[in-house]
């Protein structure tokens, strides 16, 4: 362990972690991600093995900007609430990564554990043509696997899918434990 | 969806850092499937090569710049134009060879590496490896045949990140008739 922090190959950890001005261009970003989205495509057989892979990617992304969204956008301060976590995910977290807030956040009608996350034209999408043998795939998965990386580090276990519904929609299925903590949150 | 803006010739930006750590992602996830830094790097190459090819494309028709005259531009036009229309750095030009076929990009700040540290255990991982391939991949489309690799790297160590490029040939074969 100790070489690991003394060996001081890089600089990294003598950079401010306040915001960058830095920025790429749309299409290098949609090149990349299409180069990604054809390397899983290689290594899988079917269309739900290959969202599994694009959201195991899109974890990765999460848990590494958990901490620094927080830390810049929250004084350092992680959220307790389910409401108040969503809105960090729905404002800060879609803010910083793409640029906007979300479209829409909502809760399902019957039940208290989902919600939805609702975007109408996904970034992440946008260069993306579904071939119609495949109509189900929607590469938002790697979207879902970023906010269930940031719900999951935060402390809020969750389950998160992408579907086409009204564009895109990221459904968040909350643990029992979850909904449970914050109605005795929600007594005190 | 987004047809209508494609004619539009200033390309829409985005934060790097969704760039970055999709990068990471990707090559986190190269490491895992290949288990050796070898592989890795072979794979990058080609996936960047496959960008390449189609990058150009989409360089050529937003920058709208004709045929280089010769090496030289070609390095002007990489460094200057295309860099910074990409990934919003200009990474300066040196070390040309007396002939003129070989010079060096000195990368100073890749935004591919912005939250990495490379572990002990990736001593010969070339981690934007990615990045030779794209530009192989870019030139072989307008007929250049070019060497590229890393010669240095921050993220080992070095003092600063230089790639290495250098002419091979000109592309004659398969040259369909009329084509610029």
């Amino acid at each position: 362990m100790d070489t690991r922090f003394t060996r001081g190959k890089s600089n990294i950890l003598e950079r401010p972690l306040t915001r960058p001005k830095t920025e790429v261009s749309v299409s290098a970003f949609a090149l990349l991600f299409s180069e990604m989205v054809q390397y899983c495509q290689s290594r899988v057989y079917s269309v739900s093995e290959l969202q599994t892979r694009l959201a195991d990617m899109g974890q990765s992304v999460g848990a590494s900007m958990l901490d620094v969204l927080v830390l810049r956008e929250k004084n350092g301060k992680r959220e307790t609430k389910v409401l108040n976590m969503l809105l960090f995910i729905k404002v800060n977290v879609w803010k910083s990564l793409f640029g906007k807030e979300a479209d829409k956040l909502e809760q399902a009608n019957d039940d208290d554990k989902t919600y939805y996350i609702i975007e109408k034209e996904p970034l992440i999408n946008a260069y993306i043509s579904v071939p119609k043998e495949n109509s189900s795939l929607n590469c938002a998965a790697f979207t879902a696997g970023i906010v269930e990386a940031i719900l999951t580090h935060s402390g809020f276990p969750a389950k998160v899918t992408a579907h086409w519904h009204k564009g895109t929609t990221l459904m968040i299925k909350f643990n029992e434990s979850v909904i449970a903590r914050d109605k005795a949150l929600d007594g005190r | 969806m987004s047809r209508q803006s494609n004619r539009t010739t200033d390309s829409k930006k985005m934060n790097s850092e969704l760039f970055t750590l999709t990068y990471g992602a990707l090559v986190t996830q190269l490491c895992k499937d290949y288990e050796n830094d070898e592989e890795v790097n072979k794979q990058l190459d080609k996936m960047g090569y496959n960008i390449g090819v189609r990058l150009i494309e989409d360089f050529l028709a937003r920058s709208s710049i004709g045929r280089c005259q010769d090496f030289r531009e070609t390095a002007d036009v990489i460094a200057k134009v295309a860099f910074k229309m990409y990934l919003g750095i200009t990474p300066s030009v040196t070390n040309w060879s007396p002939a003129g076929d070989e010079f060096s990009l000195i990368l100073e700040n890749n935004p591919l590496v912005d939250f990495v540290e490379l572990p002990d255990n990736h001593s010969t991982l070339i981690y934007s490896n990615l990045l030779c391939g794209v530009l192989r991949g870019a030139l072989e489309m307008v007929q250049m045949a070019v060497d590229v690799k890393f010669v240095q790297d921050t993220l080992r160590g070095d003092n600063v990140t230089e790639i290495r490029m250098k002419f091979i040939k000109r592309i004659e074969e398969n040259l369909p008739a009329g084509d610029e």
